[in-house]
């Protein structure tokens, strides 16, 4: 057992364990934090990808680490916009729950 | 004996993911993610990535964290959602028992030797004029990609920003602050600037050939700004402000005209021209800078809510 | 002189290590905020101090070991004053975490 290989099943149970959150939690916000969850299982994943690429005196993949970056910067841009979607859902019906019809929207003054 | 600490932080963070997914308490689980995410860097430094690390620490950890914590603290009063059916639950267990076992079938047969583009990176990097691999990957060898993240952090801002209602556009977003002027909120957030401002652009310049870079500098003077609009010391801009618009295109406009100029003097857009290639990525990171401090700092409070003051 | 520099490394690290250990057991063991708020500030604060202290000699440079030194100093003054925050809110009875 080497250290990739452990990281890279670890990432797969946290992938596994964002999947059930996404899935199995009603609350939308608890969807968000389970994305980034399996998000990060991603990442781990590419890293202990990037890591197995350690070559040419590099501890890693830089193109890999690089895009890595890159990832982790767009998954809070999403992650900011699902919460800001979240809270006016919130603001103008009053509730967080996707399931029901949504209420008459109304012109909120919060 | 690293192998007994990578397993420790393994059983950790997976234990934190558990209680970031299963907790009743919705604070609970933003504590549990907030912790997550700093153990999550030793991983990254475990696999020798450590810009990755100090990325995960300042953003996937930091920012997210406080973005979360707000949205938690003001979803206090919602109505709890009806909890998930049995049926669900199994249903969710089997999706998710099934990802993991293809995963992992699929991470014990990756290919030996591991394809890689390291000797690719060594053999080049020397024309860019940079000595850390990643800011060159970022900046010259893959910069399309970082032109697009940009505009991607900049279409996020513009969604979040057209969720405001109309009676708010264009104020200023999320609400006032109204820490006590001589409390210890406004005294750390008088003291800290001058630190983290040294601090953020050390971690920006340094990036050209150490661990570092533009994002994980822009993080932390986004941070420094954040506090001291939580402590009522500043405010944040009203959405329509001119300038305000202005700086936040700024750094993708100097990204394009840099590709452009590349294309007519390298022969395709966004090549750099050997001779010119460090000065030439140093004006694409110091023209981002401002906007991604800009943005970062401004996807937190959200959509406008105020039109006075 | 290296075998004395280790030395004082482990004893060092070692102690900041037993500071945590404490913080971790005021923090999961003491019945209340303040309580718990008392355990985490003084321990974390010390044990950091401490690791910080045994790991300067062994990175090889001054201004290496200034900007651990920095770490720390930085540390203890947010610790503070968050738990000063954190502190107030309890007095006013408006906890963060329902």
């Amino acid at each position: 057992m080497n250290d990739t290989l452990l990281y890279g099943l670890t990432a797969c149970a946290l992938i596994g364990l964002g999947v059930f959150g996404l899935i199995a939690n009603p609350a939308p916000l608890r969807k968000i934090l389970a994305f980034n969850i399996a998000g990060s299982g991603v990442f781990l994943l590419a890293g202990a990808v990037a890591r197995r690429g350690a070559a040419a005196g590099f501890g890693g993949d830089p193109v890999l680490q690089a895009l890595l970056i890159t990832g982790i910067v767009v998954a809070f841009s999403a992650t900011a916009l699902a919460v800001a979607l979240v809270l006016r859902l919130n603001a103008v019906t009053g509730d967080v729950t996707l399931a029901e019809p949504p209420a008459e929207p109304t012109d909120d003054n919060d | 004996m690293t192998l007994l600490f990578d397993a420790a932080l393994v059983v950790v963070l997976l234990g934190l993911a558990a209680w970031v997914v299963l907790a009743r308490n919705a604070f609970a689980a933003v504590a549990a993610f907030i912790a997550y995410g700093l153990l999550l860097t030793l991983a990254w430094l475990q696999l020798h990535g450590i810009d990755i690390a100090l990325t995960e620490a300042a953003i996937g950890g930091g920012l997210t964290g406080a973005l979360l914590i707000g949205a938690v603290i003001r979803l206090r009063t919602a109505p709890p959602a009806a909890p998930a059916t049995s049926m669900t639950l199994a249903l969710a267990a089997i999706a998710a028992a099934t990802t993991t076992a293809v995963l992992a079938a699929c991470v014990l047969a990756l290919p030996d030797p591991a394809p890689t583009l390291a000797p690719l990176v060594a053999d080049n990097i020397a024309v860019t004029g940079v000595e850390n691999a990643i800011t060159a990957v970022l900046l010259a060898f893959r910069s399309m990609d970082t032109l697009l993240e940009a505009i991607v952090l900049l279409f996020a801002l513009v969604g979040a920003w057209s969720l405001g209602a109309d009676s708010a556009w264009p104020g200023r977003p999320g609400f006032a602050q109204s820490a006590p002027p001589n409390g210890i909120l406004a005294y750390l957030a008088r003291i800290l600037p001058p630190i983290g401002l040294v601090i953020g652009v050390y971690i920006f310049w340094t990036g050209a050939d150490n661990p570092g870079g533009k994002f994980q500098g822009a993080t932390i003077l986004a941070a420094i700004w954040l506090l001291t609009m939580a402590a009522g010391l500043t405010d944040a801009p009203r959405v329509g402000s001119r300038w305000l618009r202005a700086a936040l295109v700024a750094g993708p406009l100097g990204f394009i005209a840099v590709g452009v100029f590349g294309s007519y003097s390298a022969g395709a857009f966004l090549a750099l021209p050997p001779e010119a290639a460090k000065p030439l990525i140093l004006a694409i990171e110091i023209a981002l800078m401002p906007t991604l401090t800009l943005i970062l700092a401004l996807l937190l409070p959200g959509p406008p809510q105020r039109t006075s003051s | 002189m290296s075998a004395l520099l280790d030395l004082w490394t482990v004893v060092l690290v070692s102690a900041g290590a037993v500071f945590y250990l404490a913080g971790t057991v005021g923090l999961l063991r003491f019945p209340d905020a303040l309580t718990r708020l008392h355990a985490l500030t003084k321990a974390d604060n010390l044990g950091l101090g401490l690791v910080v202290l045994g790991l300067v000699p062994q990175v090889g440079g001054v201004i290496i070991g200034i900007k651990l030194v920095a770490v720390w100093l930085l540390v203890m003054v947010s610790g503070a004053c968050v738990a000063q925050l954190i502190a107030r809110l309890v007095r006013h009875g408006s906890d963060p975490a329902p």
